[in-house]
C-alpha cells in the first residue's frame, strides 16, 4: 500500500480562526503567544541586559543586522532583486549620518533620520541605472558597489580616507540607545509587513510575478522597483546611521564584507517573510559572537550554514516553525 | 476623420531575421480589425511593436495623431491601448479579483475613476468585482475569490480582458484570445466582445480561428513572413490568392 | 615599448585569473563565485606540498592545479548540481563556499605575509631595453600555453568538442547524446585547474595571502562581464582592454585607482551594454 504525507491544519488553529477564539484562553494564547513573545522579548531585552554591557551591545548588533537582513529579504523575495552588497546601504548611511553630525553639528536625533533618508536617496540613485539588469548582473553590480566605495574613499583620501574619522555624538544614555533602536526596528518591520499585505504591496509582488503584465497595465515597473529599493535602503542606511552613533566613529570598515554576508545568511536561514530575517539575526549574531574567539571561523560557519540552506532549498526556520505550529503531518494510505 | 491608429512602414529585424517588413495600415475608431496569418508571420511581433514591448527597427506608429513609436509599454497603456498576452500569466498566487486591482493603480485608471463612471474613488476591490461581473463572473459565487492559478482557461481569458478593462481603454488588442478555448467557450466569449465594442472600445484581434473571427470583424489584414499581403473585407481577404497560398501552399507544389 | 610589454604582462595576468571563470560560465552557465577561493587554495596547496610534504618544486606545480580540479569537482557534485538552474541560488551558494574556503584558510593559520612560492626563474632580464622579471615572462608564457592548450583541447579532443558543443547550444548538444552533467563536471574541473595554473604563474610574484582570493574573483568577474559572459573571445579581448587600462592607471595615475578602474568598467558595461563586448544577442530573448 503506497503512502503519502498529508498536512492538516491543527485543531487549535482552526478553532482560533473565527471570532469565537475570544471565548477561550487557550485559543487566545495560541494566537497571541508567539507574537507577544517576540515583541515582548525584544522590548524587555535591553532591561534584562542592563547589567552586562557586552551582551547589551550584542543585542543592539542583532537589531542592526536585523535591519540589514530585512532589507535583503524584502528586495530578494518580495521584489525579486538579489542584492549581494548590503554593506553599500550600511556604509552610505554611516558616512551620511556621520557627516551630518560632525560637519553640520546636528544632534543624533536629527542626524540619524536625515542620514538615513539622504543615504537612501543616494543609494537609490546609484542603484537606479542597474535596475533593468537580469538577476546575475544585478547581483554582480551590487557586490561591487561597496568595494568601489571603499577603494574610492581610500584612493581619493576623502572622508577621512582609510582611517575614517571620530568625534560623532553618542546617545548619552544606554536606555535611550537601546530602546530607540528596538522601537524603530519593530515599528519598521511591522509597518513594512502591513504595507505588503495591503494593496500597494500587491503591486510590488505583482512585479516579481509577472512584470510584463504590470507594464501592460499602465504601471511603470522601473518606478515600482525604485520605490522598493528606496524602502530597502531606508532600512540599510538606518542601520549604518545608528551604528556610527553607537560607536562614535566611522571608517571604511563600514563597507566590510561581513555586513553583506551576515544579513544574507540571516535572511535565508530565518526564512522569507521579513520576520524570518529578524529571527535569523537573533540566531546568527550571538552565534557569531560566541565564535569571535575563534577568529574568522565564524564566517566559515555561517557561510557553510547558508550554503546548506540554499542547497537544500530550505524554507527557512521561521516558515518551518510556523508550519509546524499551524499544521501537523501524517502518513495516509493512498 | 483621421484614423485612430496609423501604422506606416513598420519593420522589425532581429539581426538577419525580418520579423516585420514595411507593414502599413490604419485602424479607425469603432473598428473591429482582424489580423490573420500563419504561424511565424509576425503577428505577435506586430502587437509588441504597437504596444511598446519591442522597439521597431524602422517605421512609425501614430495613435490619435500622436507619435507613439518606441514608447515604453506602460506609457502606451496609459494612453488607452490595452493588450492581452497570448501566453497567459495572471498573477497566479493572488485571488482573481486582486489581479484586477493592480491595473487600477495605474495613473490612467485613477484619473478616470471608478467603473461605470460613478464614484471617483470607488473602492478598488468593489470596482474589480464589478468588472468581473461584467465579464460573466457570477457575483455571488466564490469564483472571483479563487486563486487565479486554479481557474480554468475560459475564466483566465476573461480575467485577461478584465485586466485590460480595468485600464478603461479605448483600444483593446487581443493576441489570440480564442486559443485554447472550445467552440462553446468561444461562442460565449463573442457576445462579450461585441458588448465591449458597443460600449465604444475599438478592437484589434490577432487570431487563428478564422470563422469565429470573421463573425466579429469588419476589416481584416493578412500577414505572411512579416509582410502585409492584403487588407479589406473579411470575404475578400479570405479569397485572396496570396492568403490562400500563405496558409495552404501554392498550387504548383501540390 | 615599456607600455606594450608591461601592459601585455598585466593583460595576460588578468586572462590567467579570469579564463577559468569564463570557461565554466560559457559551457554550463554556472557562475562559480568560488573561483577566487580555488585560486588561493592552489597557492596554499602548492606551498604545503613544497614545505610540508617536501615534494620537488615541479611536482607541486603540477599537483596544485590537480588538487584544485578535484576540489572543483567536489563543489559541483555537492553544491552546484543541486541548485543548477536557479541562478541566484548558484551565485549565493558558490559565493558562500568561496567565503568558507577563504576564511577557513585564514583561520587555519594562513595569515600574514610569510607564505610564498619561489619564482620559476629568478632574476631580471632586459628585453628591448625594458627591465622585466623573468617570472613575469613565465606568466606570459603560461598564458600563451594555456590558450594554445585549450584551443587544441576544444577542437581536437572528444571531450573538448563536447564542451564547445554545450557552450554553443546546450539543448542541441544534449539531443546528440552529450551528458550535460558530465560536461559540467569536466568544465568545473578544468576551470578550477585553470585557476590553479593561474595561481602557479602569478603567486610567485608576491606572497600568498587570502585577500588575493577576493581580488581574483572581482577581477575575473570584471573581465568576463566586460567581455561578455559566456564568450571566450570576449574574455581574451577584455583582458587586454582592462589590462592596459590598469597599467596606464598605475603609470599615469595613482595605483590605488587600479581596482576602481576595474569596478567602474564593470558598472559602466552593465549600464551601457550589459551583454558585454561579445555577449550573445539579447534581443532574441525578449519574452512576451
Amino acid at each position: 500500500m503506497a503512502k503519502r504525507k498529508e498536512r492538516i491544519d491543527r485543531g487549535i488553529k482552526v478553532r482560533s480562526e473565527s471570532i469565537y477564539a475570544l471565548a477561550s484562553w487557550e485559543e487566545i494564547a495560541y494566537l497571541v503567544g508567539p507574537r507577544s513573545l517576540l515583541i515582548g522579548g525584544m522590548l524587555l531585552m535591553p532591561l534584562i541586559l542592563l547589567n552586562s554591557p557586552y551582551w547589551g551591545r550584542v543585542f543592539l548588533s542583532v537589531c542592526i543586522f536585523a535591519c540589514l537582513a530585512i532589507a535583503f529579504d524584502f528586495l530578494a523575495n518580495v521584489v525579486g532583486l538579489v542584492c549581494l552588497g548590503g554593506a553599500f546601504f550600511y556604509g552610505v548611511g554611516s558616512y551620511a549620518s556621520a557627516i551630518i553630525n560632525t560637519k553640520l553639528g546636528l544632534p543624533p536625533l536629527l542626524s540619524i533620520p536625515l542620514g538615513t533618508v539622504s543615504g537612501a536617496v543616494i543609494c537609490t540613485a546609484l542603484i537606479y541605472p542597474c535596475l533593468p539588469l537580469r538577476g546575475i548582473y544585478f547581483a554582480i553590480v551590487t557586490l561591487m558597489y561597496p568595494l568601489l566605495m571603499t577603494r574610492v574613499i581610500e584612493a581619493a583620501d576623502i572622508f577621512g580616507g582609510t582611517e575614517g574619522f571620530r568625534g560623532i555624538d553618542g546617545f548619552g544614555s544606554p536606555i535611550i540607545e537601546s530602546y530607540a533602536l528596538v522601537a524603530v526596528l519593530l515599528l519598521g518591520l511591522f509597518a513594512l509587513r502591513r504595507f505588503l499585505a495591503e494593496d500597494p504591496g500587491l503591486v510590488i509582488r505583482a512585479v516579481k510575478e509577472n512584470d510584463q503584465s504590470v507594464r501592460a497595465s499602465g504601471i511603470s515597473v522601473a518606478w515600482i522597483k525604485t520605490q522598493a529599493v528606496f524602502i530597502a535602503s531606508l532600512f540599510g542606511c538606518f542601520a549604518g546611521a545608528y551604528y556610527v552613533h553607537m560607536y562614535k566613529n566611522v571608517g571604511i570598515s563600514s563597507f566590510a564584507l561581513d555586513l553583506s554576508i551576515m544579513p544574507i545568511a540571516a535572511a535565508v536561514i530565518g526564512g522569507t517573510g521579513l520576520i524570518g530575517a529578524l529571527i535569523g539575526a537573533i540566531l546568527l549574531v550571538p552565534l557569531s559572537e560566541f565564535l569571535r574567539d575563534f577568529g574568522t571561523l565564524r564566517i566559515v560557519v555561517y557561510s557553510l550554514v547558508l550554503m546548506g540552506f540554499v542547497i537544500f532549498r530550505s524554507e527557512g526556520l521561521m516558515n518551518y516553525a510556523v508550519r509546524k505550529y499551524q499544521q501537523f503531518e501524517r502518513w495516509v494510505e493512498v | 476623420m483621421a484614423p485612430m491608429i496609423e501604422v506606416r512602414g513598420l519593420s522589425k529585424h532581429f539581426g538577419g531575421v525580418k520579423a516585420l517588413e514595411q507593414v502599413s495600415f490604419d485602424i479607425n475608431k469603432g473598428d473591429i480589425f482582424g489580423i490573420i496569418g500563419p504561424n511565424g508571420s509576425g503577428k505577435t511581433t506586430l502587437i509588441n511593436c504597437l504596444t511598446g514591448f519591442l522597439k521597431p527597427t524602422s517605421g512609425t506608429v501614430r495613435y490619435l495623431d500622436r507619435d507613439i513609436t518606441g514608447l515604453a509599454p506602460h506609457k502606451v497603456a496609459r494612453m488607452g491601448i490595452a493588450r492581452t498576452f497570448q501566453i497567459m500569466r495572471p498573477y497566479f498566487s493572488m485571488p482573481a479579483y486582486k489581479n484586477l486591482v493592480i491595473p487600477l493603480f495605474s495613473p490612467r485608471a485613477r484619473k478616470i475613476g471608478g467603473w461605470r463612471g460613478g464614484g471617483k474613488h470607488g473602492d478598488r476591490n468593489t470596482v474589480a468585482i464589478d468588472i468581473l461581473e461584467e465579464l460573466g463572473f457570477e457575483r455571488d459565487s466564490r469564483v472571483p475569490f479563487k486563486t487565479a492559478g486554479t481557474l480554468p482557461t475560459g475564466y483566465l481569458k476573461r480575467l485577461e480582458l478584465g485586466r485590460c478593462l480595468a485600464l478603461r481603454p479605448d483600444v483593446i488588442i487581443c493576441d489570440e484570445v480564442f486559443s485554447g478555448l472550445s467552440a462553446s467557450e468561444i461562442a460565449s466569449l463573442i457576445p462579450l466582445l461585441r458588448k465591449l465594442h458597443e460600449q465604444g472600445i475599438t478592437l484589434l484581434m490577432v487570431e487563428h480561428r478564422l470563422k469565429e473571427l470573421f463573425s466579429l470583424t469588419n476589416r481584416v489584414m493578412a500577414l505572411s513572413y512579416g509582410e502585409k499581403i492584403t487588407e479589406g473585407d473579411s470575404a475578400d481577404v479570405i479569397e485572396h490568392p496570396k492568403v490562400r497560398e500563405a496558409y495552404l501552399g501554392s498550387e504548383e507544389s501540390v | 615599448m615599456e607600455t606594450l610589454i608591461y601592459g601585455t604582462v598585466q593583460s595576460v595576468s588578468l586572462l590567467l585569473m579570469a579564463f577559468g571563470f569564463s570557461l565554466v560560465y560559457g559551457v554550463s552557465r554556472l557562475p562559480n563565485f568560488a573561483h577566487g577561493a580555488l585560486f588561493v587554495f592552489s597557492g596554499f596547496a602548492a606551498w604545503i606540498c613544497i614545505n610540508k610534504l617536501h615534494l620537488p618544486y615541479g611536482a607541486a606545480m603540477v599537483a596544485a592545479p590537480l588538487l584544485a580540479a578535484l576540489f572543483g569537482v567536489l563543489i559541483y557534485q555537492v553544491v552546484l548540481r543541486r541548485v543548477r538552474g536557479m541562478e541566484m541560488s548558484e551565485v549565493i551558494a558558490t559565493y558562500a563556499v568561496g567565503l568558507a574556503i577563504l576564511e577557513g584558510l585564514r583561520w587555519a593559520g594562513f595569515r600574514g605575509t610569510s607564505y610564498s612560492l619561489e619564482p620559476m626563474f629568478e632574476g631580471v632580464g632586459i628585453y628591448f631595453d625594458v627591465p622585466i622579471d623573468n617570472q613575469r615572462l613565465v606568466v606570459v608564457g603560461m598564458g600563451i600555453l594555456m590558450m594554445a592548450g585549450l584551443y587544441v583541447f576544444t577542437h581536437m579532443t572528444k571531450i573538448g568538442l563536447a564542451l564547445r558543443g554545450i557552450a554553443q547550444d546546450e539543448q542541441a548538444a544534449m539531443m546528440l547524446g552529450i551528458n550535460s552533467d558530465v560536461v559540467a563536471t569536466v568544465a568545473l574541473a578544468l576551470g578550477s585547474a585553470l585557476a590553479g595554473i593561474g595561481a602557479m604563474s602569478l603567486m610567485p610574484l608576491g606572497n600568498i595571502v587570502v585577500e588575493e582570493g577576493y581580488k581574483v574573483l572581482i577581477y575575473a568577474i570584471a573581465v568576463c562581464v566586460v567581455g561578455g559572459l559566456g564568450s571566450w573571445a570576449g574574455t581574451v579581448i577584455a583582458a587586454f582592454v582592462l589590462g592596459f587600462s590598469q597599467y596606464l592607471t598605475v603609470a599615469y595615475g595613482k595605483s590605488h585607482y587600479q581596482m576602481v578602474v576595474m569596478l567602474l568598467a564593470v558598472i559602466l558595461t552593465l549600464i551601457i551594454r550589459p551583454s558585454g563586448l561579445f555577449g550573445k544577442q539579447k534581443q532574441l530573448e525578449e519574452r512576451v
